[in-house]
């Protein structure tokens, strides 16, 4: 199934200077009981947006100040289950891009599987990104998966890694399971040899 | 002579069905587990493309994490839980895919009933999606987490694209102390590491504190790699694995066992083998350990002080560590010891095994619960419930006035209807002491069955050493 395709991405970004974000916050498990991948985004980081009783708490999704398809985090973020709740939640929230200085491995996966860049920056850089958001809260943050590239409105910027074989998936919208299917054959034969 | 392997290296290549390079590896998986909530949006892929299951045979379905544990002949009382398990149920008639359900003598938590079944075998790849399908590792196979989009994969395919992981080596050598179990192992070794610690890794455990451990407390250790942040954890397999399995449900039996067990024994790092990284600890300096924090590397020896901020090796971390401090309710600087605790939870695919049951009925045998708290023992698995019965442990329970319930994930996830209230501090058995992980605004302490069982006795932290 054809996936959004992913080229270069100019948005405001939404400041999350947390470590180790876990995906019970980003969708705590009391949301898991639906059977479909549509309208996680409404219980994104849930605990932390509402009090028990809906009504809106002090944080930065509350905060019509921050906007954006771009989620800055701070590291190891999306650790913990392997839930890919978590990555549907923050795509169907609006997000297209997750930068952190680091990802936790079933996180960076789901995401790339549905259309979500992670994208890996240096500590330093990522410091410098906050920076510019606390400075400018309508500050543009361009992503360019062509040229693997992120840059802040002043100009700085820094290269991440892609692995090319992601890579040309988010630049074409394809899904891995439409390559696995075509070889359906060949893994038949490998079972019969085992 | 070709060049020597690490277990991991012989058993993923052992599995690529196609590789190229740039390219992620065509991995082909021998056992694939599949439980309500990561499933019902990949049999829904399947029917949207027209596909049906590649092989049924490979893949197990078992209901744990939405289910009560009372009166489970009755339905489900939540109506968006019950429409999750209805909807496995629905799917694997569809799909031809074997189903242990609710009251079946095989249901429980996934990885708990995979090993007992002798589903979970050396040299298997196995995934799941579940993060903690690493417990699996403990039989020196490559078991690891996948998201619901691999999980359709591996139905239509029984295979998924990986990366090759890097390998690292933790070795813990010599004599546990007293009181010091399989949990306190791995809770040591997280909290040296941090919680992503391993990211990136596949860890091979070794040493012989590892090798003298059971085969239940081997999977503790492995169930909870994925709290350091690697995609899974293994153990070379040996007699003591070759026992386990002997005579299991699912398992080669006869002649057959004899030939597996010989292959088997062909599974283990080659002398001279390079790992990207190896860590070694003696046992000797592993306590029990609790945590104090959010995330599991938030763990001290239970007589140490909770640090303070200052304390912190990377100053960074300090936002994050109030923040935890605070959701905790707990204090920098001060002991865990004697903190009174609302409740106790032993359970969850880290320890509802019958050994982790045994344990507590060691401590508690002919004794009482304090009064201010409440103890919850939930099995892994009906089998184990079914043993600990036979064994009379529920009679040690009861008379301690301990709740034995049924079979689930239980307390261990805030799903089902087992939840620790708000404000409530629970010293618990499981792997995650994450923000509202055991229920809106839950405190968790994760610590090892003894460490729960002396609290449940006390109503407070206990250092188990001092009532054994
Ligand atoms: S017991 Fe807990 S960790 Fe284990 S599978 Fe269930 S929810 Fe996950």
């Amino acid at each position: 199934m054809a996936k959004e395709k992913f080229t270069t991405l100019k948005s405001q970004a939404v400041p999350l200077p947390i470590e180790n974000i876990d995906t019970d916050q980003i969708i705590p498990a009391r949301f898991l009981k639906a059977t479909t991948r549509d309208g996680f985004g409404e219980n994104l980081f849930r605990d932390w947006r509402f009090n028990n009783d809906d009504t809106p708490k002090d944080f930065v999704l509350n905060d019509k100040k921050y906007t954006g398809k771009i989620l800055v985090a701070g590291k190891n973020f999306g650790c913990g289950s392997s839930r890919e709740h978590a990555a549907w939640a923050i795509h169907d929230y609006g997000f297209r891009v997750v930068i952190s200085s680091f990802f936790a491995d079933i996180f960076k996966n789901n995401a790339l599987n549905n259309a979500t860049l992670p994208v890996t920056v240096s500590e330093d850089f990522l410091k410098k990104t906050f920076a510019a958001i606390e400075k400018n809260p309508a500050t543009v943050i361009t992503v360019d998966l062509e040229n693997q590239k992120v840059s802040l409105e002043d100009g700085t910027s820094e290269s991440f890694d892609i692995n090319a074989y992601k890579k040309t998936c988010l630049a074409n919208g394809y899904d891995d399971i439409d390559y696995l299917l075509s070889l359906r054959e060949e893994i038949k034969q490998f079972e019969i040899a085992r | 002579m070709s060049q020597p392997k690490t277990l991991f290296d012989k058993i993923w290549d052992a599995h690529i069905v196609k590789q190229k390079e740039g390219h992620p590896d065509v991995f082909y998986i021998d056992r694939h587990f599949i439980h309500e909530v990561t499933s019902p949006q990949a049999f829904e892929g399947l029917r949207k493309r027209g596909v049906k299951v590649f092989n049924p045979a490979r893949t197990t379905a078992v209901p744990d994490h939405n289910v009560p544990t009372i009166d489970q002949h009755l339905p489900i009382k939540e109506a968006l839980s019950r429409h999750q398990v209805e909807t496995l149920r629905k799917n694997t008639e569809e799909f031809g895919v074997t189903l242990y359900d609710l009251g079946h003598p095989y249901q429980g938590i996934v990885h708990i009933v995979g090993p007992e079944l002798g589903l979970t075998l050396p040299g298997m790849t196995i995934v799941c999606g579940d993060s903690h399908t690493s417990t699996h590792g403990a039989f020196g196979t490559i078991a690891f987490g996948i998201g619901t989009s691999e999980v359709e994969q591996v139905l239509s395919t029984q295979c998924i694209l990986q990366y090759r992981p890097k390998t690292m080596k933790i070795e813990i050598n010599g004599k546990l102390g007293k009181g010091v179990v399989a949990k306190d192992i791995i809770l040591y070794v997280i909290s040296k590491i941090s919680a992503s610690g391993a990211t990136g890794y596949f860890v091979e455990y070794a040493g012989d504190a590892i090798r003298n451990l059971s085969m239940e407390a081997r999977m503790t250790i492995c169930n909870m790699s994925i709290e350091m942040g690697a995609r899974g954890g293994l153990i070379a397999p040996d007699q003591i694995t070759f026992d386990y399995i002997k005579g299991r449900k699912f398992a080669p039996q006869g002649a057959d066992y004899d030939k597996k067990v010989a292959e088997w024994k062909q599974l283990k790092t080659d002398e001279g083998a390079k790992y990207d990284e190896v860590l070694t600890f003696d046992a000797a300096d592993i306590a029990p350990m609790i945590t104090y924090g959010t995330n599991p590397g938030m763990g001290i020896k239970v007589t140490d002080r909770i640090p303070t901020a200052a304390e912190l090796k990377d100053i960074s971390e300090q936002t994050s560590f109030n923040k935890s401090l605070e959701y905790m309710g707990l204090e920098e600087g001060t002991q865990l010891l004697g903190k009174p605790v609302d409740y106790v939870f032993i359970g969850s695919c880290t320890n509802a095994r019958i050994e982790d049951l045994r344990l507590v009925a060691e401590i508690v045998k002919g004794k009482k619960k304090a009064e201010n708290v409440e103890v919850w023992v939930v099995p892994g698995s009906k089998q184990v419930e079914e043993q600990a019965r036979k064994e009379g442990l529920d009679k040690i329970f009861e008379e301690a006035g301990f709740q034995l319930r049924q079979p689930g994930c239980s307390a261990c996830l805030a799903m089902n209807e087992d939840k620790i209230p708000a404000g409530k501090y629970c010293i618990s058995t499981s792997n995650r002491n994450f923000e509202g992980r055991q229920g809106p605004k839950s405190r968790t302490f994760l610590a090892s069955p003894l460490s729960a069982a002396a609290a449940a006795i006390t109503g407070k932290v206990t250092d188990v050493r001092s009532i054994v």
